[in-house]
Parts: C-alpha cells; sequence; structure tokens
C-alpha cells in the first residue's frame, strides 16, 4: 500500500466501465458507508480493515482480480451462496460476488424486465446495463443458479451481455435431488476445469475445502461472540463482514476476521459493548443484504437497538455449516460438499422446516428480544415464507415484526416508526 | 410539573399539556408547508416543563424543541387507555397513516400494525376521491351514508383508485354510491387489518378520519365489539405523548 492515492480510471476505462456514472455510484456508495458506518461509536479496532476494503472496494480488489487475470488465472462471478466456492478454488479460480444491494439504472432494468421484480435482481441487472460493476467486468464467467423464477430468467437476459453457466439447484432435499445435485457439482468442476485450464485433483480440493472452511470458522467466531450483552460488534459491523466475506480474497480475509473476533472474545470477557447492557437485542431474518444494503440494520440501530444475528445468506447462512474435511478421495469430497450446501436453508426450497428451526434456535441462543422478518418486495418465497416465520416464532415466545420493503429510501421514515414502535412495546 | 404533549402529523399538528396529568389545554393546526413553525406556535403558547414529540415530525421537533420522542404507535395506546381505560384496541387513520393497536393492560402495545408506503386508505386517500367527485369531504360521508349500496372499487392505491372513480363517474354511476363503496373499501381494509392483530372491543377510533362518520358508521358495522370515538379524536397522540412521559418516569 503506497501513500500515493492511486487513480483507478484507467484500470476501470480497461474494464469498460462508464467512467461518470461510475465517479458517481462511488460518491454515493462512499456518503452511504460514511452516514450509516463511520458514525458509530466505539467501534472495534478490528473494523479499520473493513473500513480499508470498502474505501477500496472497487479499486485495490479490483487490481488484485486485474493483476490475477493478466497472469493468467480466471476470475467467476456468483450471485448465491448455493455455487460451491471450493470447486472454484480447487481449480485455482476466484470467486467474488457481483454488484446488487443498491437501486441503480432500473429505468435502463425496466425495459428489459417487468417493473415487479425484486430489487436484487433489478439492481444487479442495473449494474450490469449501467456498466458499473467492475466484478461482473473481471468475471471470465458468472456462475449463476435456479434459486427462484425471477433469477432464472435474469440469467437468459444476462446471457446476452455476457458469459454465463447456470447451476441447477433442486427444490426438495430428497436422496433423487442429492444425486441430481451431486451431479450438477460435478458438471460446475468440468466446467470451471475447462474455464481455467487447470485440473481439480483430491489435494487440491481438499486445501479449498479447508481454506473455505476455515473462513467460515473465522466468521462463526464473530457470530458467537454477539450473544453477549453488552454486544461487542454492532449488527451493521457484523453485516458488513459477511458481506465483504463474498468479495475478499480468502485467506487474508481469514486472518483478518479471526483478528477481529480475538478483540470481540476480548471485548466480551472485559465485558465492553457497542451498545449499553440492556439495549434492544433484535434477530433478522429473511432475505439477502446484498452490498451496500444497509438500510434495515442502519433503521434498527439509529433507533438504539442493536442487531445480535442474520438469518440470512448474508448472515448465518453463510458460515453455520462446514464441509467435512474427513473425505480423501475426488468422490467423497464432490458428496461432502454437495450434502454442506443443500443443507443451506433457504425458501426455494420446499418444505423448508429447517429455516425456522434455525431462527428459533438462533433467538434462543442470541438472546434476542425480538425477531424482524425482512422480504424484499416481488421475492415471492420469502413474502411466501414470512407467514409460516411469524407464527413459529410468536408460538416460542418471541415479538415478531414483519417487514416488506425495497431497495429505496423513500420508505424510511415510516419504517422507522414501525420498528421504532417495535422497540417500544418490546 | 407541566408537559406538553407534540403530534407532528402530515395533515395536522396538534399539542396537549398536561398539569399533573390532567389536561389544561389543547390545540389542533393544519401541517401545512411548515409543521416545525405551527409546533413553535403551540411550544411558545404555554409555559411547560418538558416536551413529548410523537408523529412523523418526532425526531425534527425533538431537535428542535429538546424533550424526547415517542412513536405515535405507542403515543395512541397510551392515550386512548387514558380516555377509555376499558380499550382492547386502537385504530388510527390519520393523513397518510393507518394504524390499528392491540393493548394490553395499562395501554400497553401488545401489538400492532401500520400500512404501507402509499395512502391507500387513508385520509389522504378520501381526500384525492372527494375532489374527484367534486365533493367536500363532509359531502362525501353526507352521501355515502345516504346511498344504501356502494359501487365496489377494486383499486386500494390512490392513483389508480381515481381513475377507476373518473370512469365510473364518466359511465354514469351515481356519485352517492360512489361515495359509499370508496368509504366501504377502506373499512373493509381496515377490518382486516384488526382482525390480523386479534383486535378485541372496545375499540378506540381515533385520528382525523374518525371525524368521517361514515368511516365510523362502517367500522361500527363491520367490528366485534364496541368502537368509540374520542370528543377530540385528533388530539389523542398527543395526549399519549405527554402521558408516556409519566409512564416513563414510574418505570
Amino acid at each position: 500500500m503506497s501513500d500515493q492515492p492511486v487513480d483507478y480510471h484507467p484500470m476501470w476505462a480497461e474494464l469498460g466501465l462508464d467512467l461518470p456514472t461510475h465517479d458517481a455510484l462511488l460518491g454515493a456508495v462512499g456518503q452511504l458507508f460514511g452516514d450509516a458506518y463511520l458514525t458509530q461509536e466505539n467501534r472495534p479496532q478490528g473494523m479499520d480493515y473493513l473500513n480499508f476494503v470498502m474505501s477500496e472496494v472497487h479499486g485495490l480488489r479490483i487490481k488484485e482480480l486485474d493483476d490475477y487475470r493478466k497472469s493468467g488465472g480466471k476470475v467467476f462471478g456468483t450471485f448465491c451462496l448455493y455455487v460451491p466456492e471450493e470447486i472454484i478454488r480447487a481449480a485455482a479460480g476466484w470467486c467474488v460476488g457481483l454488484c446488487a444491494g443498491a437501486e441503480f439504472a432500473y429505468d435502463q432494468v425496466e425495459q428489459i424486465m417487468p417493473r415487479n421484480t425484486c430489487s436484487l435482481i433489478k439492481s444487479f441487472m442495473g449494474f450490469k446495463l449501467a456498466k458499473v460493476c467492475p466484478y461482473i467486468e473481471s468475471a471470465d464467467l458468472v456462475i449463476g443458479e435456479t434459486t427462484c423464477d425471477g433469477k432464472k430468467k435474469a440469467y437468459e437476459l444476462l446471457g446476452d451481455m455476457h458469459n454465463v453457466y447456470v447451476m441447477e439447484l433442486p427444490q426438495m432435499k430428497r436422496d433423487v435431488d442429492m444425486a441430481m445435485w451431486r451431479d450438477e457439482i460435478r458438471d460446475l468442476m468440468a466446467k470451471v476445469e475447462e474455464v481455467t485450464g487447470n485440473t481439480i485433483t483430491a489435494e487440491s480440493l481438499k486445501a479449498s475445502i479447508k481454506e473455505v472452511n476455515d473462513k467460515r470458522r473465522a466468521l462463526q467466531r464473530i457470530a458467537a461472540t454477539r450473544a453477549a450483552d453488552p454486544a461487542p460488534i454492532s449488527g451493521k459491523d457484523a453485516l458488513l463482514a459477511t458481506q465483504v466475506a463474498f468479495y475478499d480474497d480468502v485467506p487474508r480475509f481469514t486472518q483478518m476476521m479471526n483478528a477481529l473476533a480475538d478483540e470481540l472474545e476480548a471485548r466480551v470477557a472485559a465485558g465492553e459493548g457497542v451498545a449499553p447492557k440492556g439495549a434492544k437485542r433484535i434477530l433478522i431474518t429473511g432475505t439477502p443484504m446484498a452490498l451496500p444494503n444497509w438500510k434495515l440494520h442502519d433503521i434498527i440501530e439509529k433507533a438504539g437497538a442493536v442487531v445480535v444475528g442474520e438469518e440470512m445468506c448474508t448472515g448465518s447462512r453463510y458460515y453455520q455449516d462446514l464441509v467435512s474435511e474427513d473425505a480423501s478421495t475426488l468422490d467423497e469430497m464432490v458428496s461432502d460438499i454437495a450434502e454442506k450446501y443443500l443443507d443451506i436453508n433457504c425458501a426455494c426450497f420446499t418444505p423448508n422446516q429447517g429455516r425456522l428451526e434455525d431462527v428459533v434456535r438462533m433467538a434462543k441462543e442470541l438472546g434476542a428480544d425480538g425477531v424482524i422478518d425482512y422480504s424484499l418486495q416481488f421475492c415471492g418465497l420469502y413474502e411466501m415464507e414470512a407467514n409460516a416465520v411469524e407464527k413459529t416464532v410468536r408460538d416460542a415466545g418471541f415479538p415478531v415484526l414483519k417487514i416488506t420493503t425495497d431497495y429505496s429510501m423513500e420508505d424510511v421514515g415510516q419504517l422507522a416508526t414501525r420498528i421504532e414502535a417495535f422497540l417500544e412495546m418490546l | 410539573m407541566r408537559v406538553l404533549g407534540l403530534d407532528i402529523g402530515s395533515r395536522s399538528v396538534d399539542a396537549v399539556w398536561l398539569e399533573d396529568g390532567r389536561i389544561v389545554d389543547w390545540a389542533v393546526a393544519d401541517s401545512g408547508f411548515d409543521p416545525g413553525s405551527a409546533a413553535a406556535v403551540f411550544v411558545e403558547r404555554n409555559a411547560h416543563d418538558a416536551i413529548v414529540s410523537t408523529g412523523y415530525g418526532r425526531h425534527g421537533a425533538r431537535e428542535r424543541f429538546g424533550g424526547t420522542a415517542v412513536t405515535e404507535i405507542t403515543a395512541y395506546g397510551v392515550g386512548a387507555a387514558r380516555l377509555f381505560p376499558h380499550a382492547f384496541s386502537v385504530l388510527d387513520i390519520g393523513g397518510q397513516d393507518t394504524k390499528v393497536i392491540s393493548l394490553g393492560p395499562g395501554g400497553k402495545v401488545t401489538d400492532f400494525e401500520m400500512n404501507d408506503k402509499c395512502a391507500a386508505g387513508t385520509g389522504k386517500f378520501l381526500e384525492v376521491m372527494a375532489r374527484a367527485l367534486g365533493f367536500s369531504l363532509e359531502e362525501m360521508a353526507e352521501q355515502g351514508i345516504a346511498a344504501s349500496t356502494g359501487v365496489s372499487i377494486s383499486s386500494m392505491c390512490t392513483v389508480f383508485a381515481e381513475s377507476e372513480v373518473t370512469g365510473l363517474v364518466h359511465r354514469g354511476e351515481d356519485r352517492a354510491r360512489i361515495a359509499r363503496g370508496l368509504h366501504e373499501s377502506i373499512a373493509k381494509r381496515t377490518l382486516s387489518s384488526l382482525k390480523r392483530v386479534n383486535a378485541r372491543g372496545p375499540l378506540v377510533f381515533a385520528g382525523g378520519v374518525a371525524k368521517n362518520p361514515a368511516m365510523v358508521a362502517l367500522i361500527s358495522e363491520g367490528f366485534e365489539g364496541d368502537v368509540l370515538v374520542p370528543e377530540e379524536a385528533q388530539t389523542v397522540g398527543a395526549l399519549g405523548a405527554a402521558l408516556s412521559l409519566g409512564a416513563a418516569a414510574h418505570q
């Protein structure tokens, strides 16, 4: 890291970004980050690393991807945690999440897809159409998945503009589905080998399983400290850690998150927290919050409560399960990977009882005072499942607030009223 | 101790002054384009020892005048329970919000629901529809009561419903029947919202729209339990805000 600010514009131009629009986007995200994050008090020092990552999110990290590609490496873009990072890394591919999480270029998006599409899909398409996502432009291949109808069709549209490969994720978890999913993973292996020119071996896959598990273990350590009262880290900061996990260099991120976890464990031992002891504790469950979507956490924490957990893809679903490290053959490893990923409890499965159990277990373990169910508008799966979540959580004795929203800021005032009233009620 | 409760809503600014828990004065003004100034007039009107603000302008008022802020949900719960100690639920239809609240002992909120970001089924909705029909709000309510049956209005979106009403008027539909249909559509939506929070009677119907006799009649007809309308329906929030300070102090 040199002290001179680096001008990344030539690199962005080379990637084909629309520079004026991209500058405007970076300005807006910077301001959003400043308002939501840098106004927080008493943050752990370990967050300095994530602040730095955010300040370089389209800079240094993209430069790393660029350098890697220029040395012959391949980058894979993904939108969903069902795409196994272990497979990609075992062929020396790098895996990055793609831009979404903010309302961008919806006017262009709505020319090719219906208005009543969820924010996540509209947003990623907006970033692509407006040419402002350096991650997708750095991706040699985008790996999609069939987790919902909207995404399935969106990948067809994206396929007109980018290299796209789609994995078929089953919708049930029977033996026959598991067999199909194992085949899908084998097909992905072949595809990744073809793109990278590298062969996946038992050794390379064993190493990548360990590496990605270590990343999850670091996040599990951070998550565990949040059960303490006072909570040692804000929900916003913990959310950011999970969001960055999708983008960052794996060994470096793991090391920095373990350092953060060390600090948080020390804070817990010393009884230090970000919010006063006794602050209202909220568990959030629902649709993923792609970077830079910090809207709900920001409202909750500015109202004086603290978010202690996220039962979502940018939360526990990302790190709570590990792939077994006992296998020695490639076949066994593929089975272990298939099993771990099919264990994730997304609303795209039926039935999805596991998610309900997860929510209640987390609410108890984390000492939540209340649960907020968060659905993106037009995300049929999570909106539908909200009813079962509400009933189950209530029956378990926790107050619950159901929220349906999107990435726009127009309902922030009303959401604040509902959330503050919910907190006053607890 | 004298406490000023301020409710800064989208359509009106309401104030209640409590002296040791007793109402000594109250006032209501239009929010206009500068609700802060309307509130400032009230702040100057009587001496007070503390201010509690509620309504969508609560945080701005707290910054400007000091004191504390509480949400309208909590304020309406406390205010309604003071006026009607046996109430078990509250319905507040204001300028751009509808709230339904289930109450426990002492006006403590046990569950609530608020409309999403649009003004469907609120006072604003009625204003827009009255204009589309060429009625004043009072006339629209009178006509609505007078008509024996209503035209079914399928849109709850203010913009779509306005087009629907315009279409009905052009087809020569009776304006009184349209007026009734509009009130019925809000009542139906509100009643299902009350069901979702398991609201039990007696229900306190507050907020600006509680002054609309057609809405009161339809809600009373559809709700299983007594419906009580406070004399000064608009000041329930301000009263609750002022009272909430005492409640907090007693904790």
